[in-house]
C-alpha cells in the first residue's frame, strides 16, 4: 500500500500512444498453426506412450510377429514419402506462381496419400479378418487408436487438398491460397514425421520384440 | 529464393524458409536412406542381436525425424522471431516427459504388481 504513496504526483503521466504496427491479414497464422501442430504433436505422444506400455500386452492373442507385413508397410512408407516431396514440388510451383503445375502435384500427393490410405485400410481389414480386432487385446486397442488416428489425420489432409485444389482452380493463387497452401504443406510434412515415429516403433520394433 | 524474398519483406508474411528444389531433393534423398537401413536391419536380422537393432533403428528414426525438420518443414531459429523453435522446444520437453515417464512408471508398475497372484507363499 506503501507504493501508492510514494509515488511522485510531479511527473507527467506517460503515455504510449505508439499503437503496434498493423499486421497484415493472416500475418500470425503461419505460427498458430505451428502451435496446433505441436499440440497435435502431443496428441500421438500420449498415443505413442499407451503403445508404449500397452504393447506387449497381447492378451494370448496374436503378436506383431503374427500380423505385420513389412513390405506392406515399407511400401506404405514409401508412398507417404513421395508424397511428401511431391507436395514440396507442388510448393514450388505456388512459389513460381503456376496455377497448373501446382495443381498436377497436388493431384499426384493426393493420389499417394490415396495409395497410403488404401493401403493402410487393407492392411486393417486383413487383420480384421483374421480375428485380430481392436477389441482381442490391448495390444491391439493401442495399435489401431494409434495408426487409425494417423490415418484420420491423412484421411482429413486429403480432404484438405481437395478443398484447396478447388481453391486454386476458382481463385488462383492469391495470398490466401498461398497461406492455406503452406498450412497444409506443414501439416503434410508433419504427418510424415509421425508417420517415421509409427514405422519404428509400432512396426519395426513390434517384429524385434 | 529471390522469387519469394519479394512477397515477404517486412517479416510479417508467414517465411517460407528456403524451399529450394535442391533442398527438397537432398532431404528425400536423406530420408529414404535413413527409411532403408532400418527396414534393412529388421527384415534380414542384419546384427542378430535385438536390443542393438532397437537402439539402432530409433536412432535413424531421431535422425530422419531432423531431416524432415530442416528440409520439408524448413525449421530454423529465426522463423517467427524464434517461436516456432520455442514451441518446438517445448513440444519437445513435454513429449519426452509424457514418453520417459509413462514407460517408466509403467515398467515399474508391472514390475512390482508381477507376483500379486502368488499370495500364498507370503509370510
Amino acid at each position: 500500500m506503501t507504493v501508492i504513496a510514494t509515488q511522485p504526483q510531479s511527473i507527467e503521466p506517460v503515455f504510449h500512444l505508439e499503437d503496434e504496427h498493423a499486421h497484415a491479414d493472416g500475418a500470425s497464422t503461419m505460427l498458430g498453426f505451428w502451435i496446433y501442430l505441436m499440440s497435435d504433436c502431443l496428441i500421438f505422444a500420449i498415443l505413442f506412450a499407451t503403445f508404449g506400455v500397452l504393447g506387449g500386452n497381447y492378451a494370448a492373442g496374436p503378436a506383431p510377429k503374427d500380423l505385420f507385413d513389412l513390405d506392406l508397410v515399407a511400401i506404405n512408407t514409401a508412398m507417404l514419402l513421395f508424397s511428401s516431396i511431391t507436395y514440396g514440388f507442388a510448393m514450388l510451383a505456388v512459389e513460381r506462381g503456376k496455377v497448373g503445375s501446382t495443381q498436377i502435384w497436388l493431384a499426384v500427393t493426393g493420389v499417394f496419400g490415396l495409395c497410403f490410405l488404401g493401403i493402410e485400410l487393407f492392411e486393417f481389414a486383413h487383420m480384421i479378418g483374421e480375428g485380430a480386432t481392436p477389441q482381442r487385446s490391448a495390444f491391439l486397442s493401442s495399435f489401431f487408436t494409434l495408426v487409425g488416428t494417423h490415418g484420420l489425420h491423412v484421411t482429413f489432409g486429403l480432404v484438405w487438398l481437395v478443398t484447396l485444389m478447388a481453391q486454386v482452380a476458382v481463385h488462383g493463387l492469391i495470398p490466401a491460397n498461398r497461406r492455406r497452401l503452406m498450412c497444409l504443406s506443414m501439416f503434410w510434412h508433419f504427418l510424415d514425421v509421425v508417420w517415421i515415429g509409427v514405422f519404428t516403433f509400432v512396426y519395426l520394433m513390434g517384429m524385434l520384440r | 529464393m529471390s522469387a519469394n524474398a519479394g512477397m515477404h519483406h517486412g517479416g510479417h508474411e508467414a517465411p517460407e524458409g528456403h524451399a529450394t528444389l535442391r533442398g527438397y531433393v537432398t532431404g528425400f534423398a536423406l530420408s529414404v536412406i535413413l527409411t532403408a537401413i532400418p527396414f534393412w536391419l529388421v527384415m534380414d536380422n542384419v546384427l542378430g542381436n535385438k536390443q542393438a537393432a532397437a537402439v539402432v533403428i530409433m536412432v535413424f528414426a531421431a535422425a530422419q525425424v531432423v531431416v524432415h525438420m530442416i528440409y520439408f518443414l524448413h525449421m530454423n531459429s529465426r522463423a517467427e522471431q524464434g517461436w516456432t523453435m520455442l514451441a518446438l522446444i517445448f513440444t519437445i520437453v513435454m513429449v519426452v516427459i509424457a514418453l520417459s515417464g509413462s514407460l517408466w512408471v509403467m515398467y515399474h508398475l508391472n514390475a512390482n504388481m508381477m507376483p500379486v497372484h502368488d499370495m500364498r507363499s507370503m509370510p
